[in-house]
């Protein structure tokens, strides 16, 4: 088992660089960006020794007048070592702008996670025990619409409809009075009061999806001579279906795990985009309008290091669930 | 439990049918498809409505009632009008009355049951030109917009866009995943596994923040429709990767088997083999999967555009419609904004079930 984590986690250390060069690709590919615009303004409109003097710190800083392979390397090694680079428009360093909001987009994206399969599969169950019953068709065109609906939309809707019907604004992770407030326990209350309806829409999409793959595999493995041997032991349905059945239907299940992470953390973003809160998503999207582009750029590193971070996780689960894959 | 049984003989015989039709080689794969398809009802219904959108959306002119930018400042913000029946004077709309909110400064529009304008069927406008229907005095059946343009012209118009991003994307993906998804399969070696590992790292990533910083670098001075294929290509390349996916494995199924060898037997050079032997195979789960890749694009379109990262006016789209929808403000006093997410959801739950329907027909070995 050890040995299978160790090369799992060398496996994702290529991958790793190779995402850094898409990141850095990305943060230079707008020509003009915020710190050209920076170092002209600081140049132009200033001009005294002081503001050159930060120009040329910029400027080695960053690398400017080397090539852009010694910029990457600059960059990359500034990276690991957990300089993120500066962002322009806060005027701060990344650093000291993305743990919070790291903080809270795991928290959703996991709540996201947790809330697809708790739900999923026992409607999943239903669905493939119920097969062709008018339950069941109700609960797949459901989940067909469940899998249509952009969770943005959905976010949109709820909140015009929470402040007609509730006289609630529904924005952001806190209520006015303890926004900013030192963590209390109401402080705590307060956030898992608003906390619930990002992981619903967010979770939507996936639930209705992963739905359909537990009906699926559930019924696959249904019509297998064992759960027959099982039925014509004379246990009851109840035990065949759980014990036997499900056991073997939620194997794939585990390892989808580590693929709707990204679909997870793509509806995060653009809800909190929409509701407000004090995400990832916003940050980035703010970042890239404006062409902050250390800012950016580490943001999407970040995505990319929680999502191979998952992965991994995913995998582990797998192995521990699937005894074939740990040792072959 | 009779149902059930009724249900199972009713499957089996059916089977046999087809089993022995293609036996007999009286019907080819393609008619088989046909045949099994015709059974998803809701399949059918969604086909058709995909093609009743697309004909209003290439005939947009023709369709909405006004041009998708024709601006009335005085209008703005004007609620949809309710459209009345009555004998003497068949369909018709209210006139609109206009008082201007003391709080707000705002003016607001009700309509006004003193003035009556039918609404006319092959209606002729000012410049000539036909519409399917139309009205002498102002008709916004789904109201109006910030700047007075008619919010159901709009969504028409929009269409073109929305509609068609994911038709082109798929197509670009479509290219991409099986020119390599055939290579990867049909030399193997060390380009599948480097193809392999570049999917992989595709699928690792989420796509909505990667779309929209790629979507972010677009030029400024770009013009809309260079845009347009900014973002197409943007959104298909990400979604290449599943389609190749899917290609390899056919390739990889059909590449060890006797006709591919005798044709390389009889010697078809390499594009010849591929061509004419392996890719007509992966064909029905090519068009499954593209069918089923289109909500998704669509759907990525109408996000970016949303955020104000995608499709640029004047050129319109669900997604810049939406924009306008983005504040609760706004929403609460114009609710009527949120329209255009109607066909969004109604365009992508019928390619889902399309595509759901096209995968049963298809695969023959899902029950």
């Amino acid at each position: 088992m050890i040995t299978y984590i160790i090369r799992r986690i060398l496996i994702a250390i290529p991958t790793l660089f190779a995402i850094s060069i898409i990141g850095f690709i990305i943060i230079q590919l707008p020509e003009g960006d915020y710190l050209d615009r920076k170092i002209q303004q600081l140049e132009e409109e200033f001009g005294d020794s002081s503001s050159l003097a930060r120009v040329e710190e910029l400027r080695v800083r960053y690398g400017l007048d080397k090539p852009m392979w010694m910029r990457y390397f600059k960059w990359l090694s500034g990276f690991v070592r957990g300089d993120f680079g500066e962002s322009f428009e806060y005027e701060r360093e990344v650093n000291e702008l993305i743990w919070e909001r790291l903080t809270y987009t795991l928290l959703i994206s996991i709540g996201s996670l947790i809330f697809t399969y708790i739900i999923a599969i026992p409607v999943g169950i239903y669905s493939a025990t119920h097969k062709y019953q008018w339950s069941d068709n109700t609960l797949t065109f459901l989940a067909f619409v469940g899998m249509s609906l952009p969770a943005f939309l959905v976010a949109l809707a709820l909140m015009v409809f929470i402040f007609k019907v509730f006289d609630i604004p529904l924005f952001g992770l806190f209520s006015a009075y303890y926004e900013g407030a030192p963590w209390t326990f109401g402080k705590l209350n307060d956030l898992l009061n608003h906390l619930w309806i990002p992981v619903i829409v967010v979770g939507l999409n996936g639930t209705a999806a992963l739905m359909r793959i537990m009906r699926g595999n559930l019924l696959d493995v249904l019509g297998q001579p064992f759960v027959q041997t099982a039925r014509a032991k004379g246990l009851k349905e109840s035990v065949v279906v759980i014990k036997h059945a499900v056991r073997i239907a939620i194997n794939p299940l585990v390892s989808i795990l580590g693929m709707s992470l990204p679909s997870i953390i793509s509806g995060a973003t653009i809800v909190s985009i929409v509701l407000g809160l004090p995400t990832v998503g916003p940050l980035l999207f703010r970042a890239l309008l404006n062409e902050d582009i250390y800012l950016a750029g580490t943001l999407i590193m970040m995505y990319s290091i929680l999502l191979i971070i998952g992965n991994l996780f995913a995998d582990i689960a797998l192995a521990w669930v699937d005894p074939r894959i740990r040792y072959e | 439990m009779n149902d059930e049984i009724f249900r199972i003989t009713e499957d089996e015989t059916e089977e046999i049918d087809e089993e022995l039709l293609t036996r007999l080689g009286e019907l080819s794969y393609r008619q088989l498809i046909w045949r099994r398809f015709r059974k998803s009802k809701l399949g059918i219904v969604s086909g058709a409505i995909l093609i009743v959108f697309y004909i209003i959306v290439i005939f947009a002119g023709f369709f909405a009632p006004y041009h998708y930018n024709t601006i009335n400042m005085r209008l703005r913000h004007v609620p949809p009008q309710k459209i009345h029946f009555s004998f003497d004077k068949g369909f018709h709309i209210y006139g609109l009355k206009s008082t201007r909110n003391p709080e707000t400064l705002e003016l607001e529009f009700t309509p006004d049951p003193s003035q009556n304008y039918p609404i006319k069927l092959f209606y002729k406008d000012t410049e000539g030109k036909r519409h399917l229907f139309g009205s002498d005095g102002p008709m916004f059946l789904l109201g109006t917009d910030r700047m007075g343009r008619d919010l159901l012209s709009r969504i028409i118009y929009g269409g073109r866009v929305s509609m068609t991003v994911g038709l082109v994307g798929v197509f670009l993906s479509l290219f991409i995943g099986s020119i390599l998804g055939t290579v990867s399969g049909y030399w193997g070696g060390w380009i599948d596994n480097l193809i392999q590992r570049l999917i992989e790292l595709l699928a690792a990533f989420p796509s909505i923040p990667l779309w929209m910083a790629l979507a972010a670098a677009l030029p400024p001075g770009w013009s809309s429709v260079q845009v347009y294929f900014g973002i197409t290509i943007i959104l298909s390349l990400i979604g290449w990767g599943g389609l190749a996916r899917q290609v390899r494995g056919k390739v990889l199924a059909y590449r060890e088997q006797d006709f591919v060898m005798a044709a390389r037997a009889a010697n078809c050079g390499h594009f010849y083999t591929i061509m004419r032997h392996l890719l007509p195979g992966c064909y029905s789960h090519i068009i499954v999967i593209s069918t089923l890749a289109i909500p998704g694009m669509i759907l990525g379109e109408t996000a970016l555009s949303f955020l104000g990262l995608g499709i640029r006016p004047p050129m319109t789209s669900w997604g810049v419609l939406l924009e306008e929808a983005q504040r609760v403000t706004v929403l609460l006093h114009y609710p009527w904004l949120l329209f255009p997410a109607v066909p969004v959801l109604v365009v992508v739950i019928a390619y889902n079930f399309l595509g759901d329907a096209l995968r049963d027909a298809a695969d023959p070995y899902v029950d």
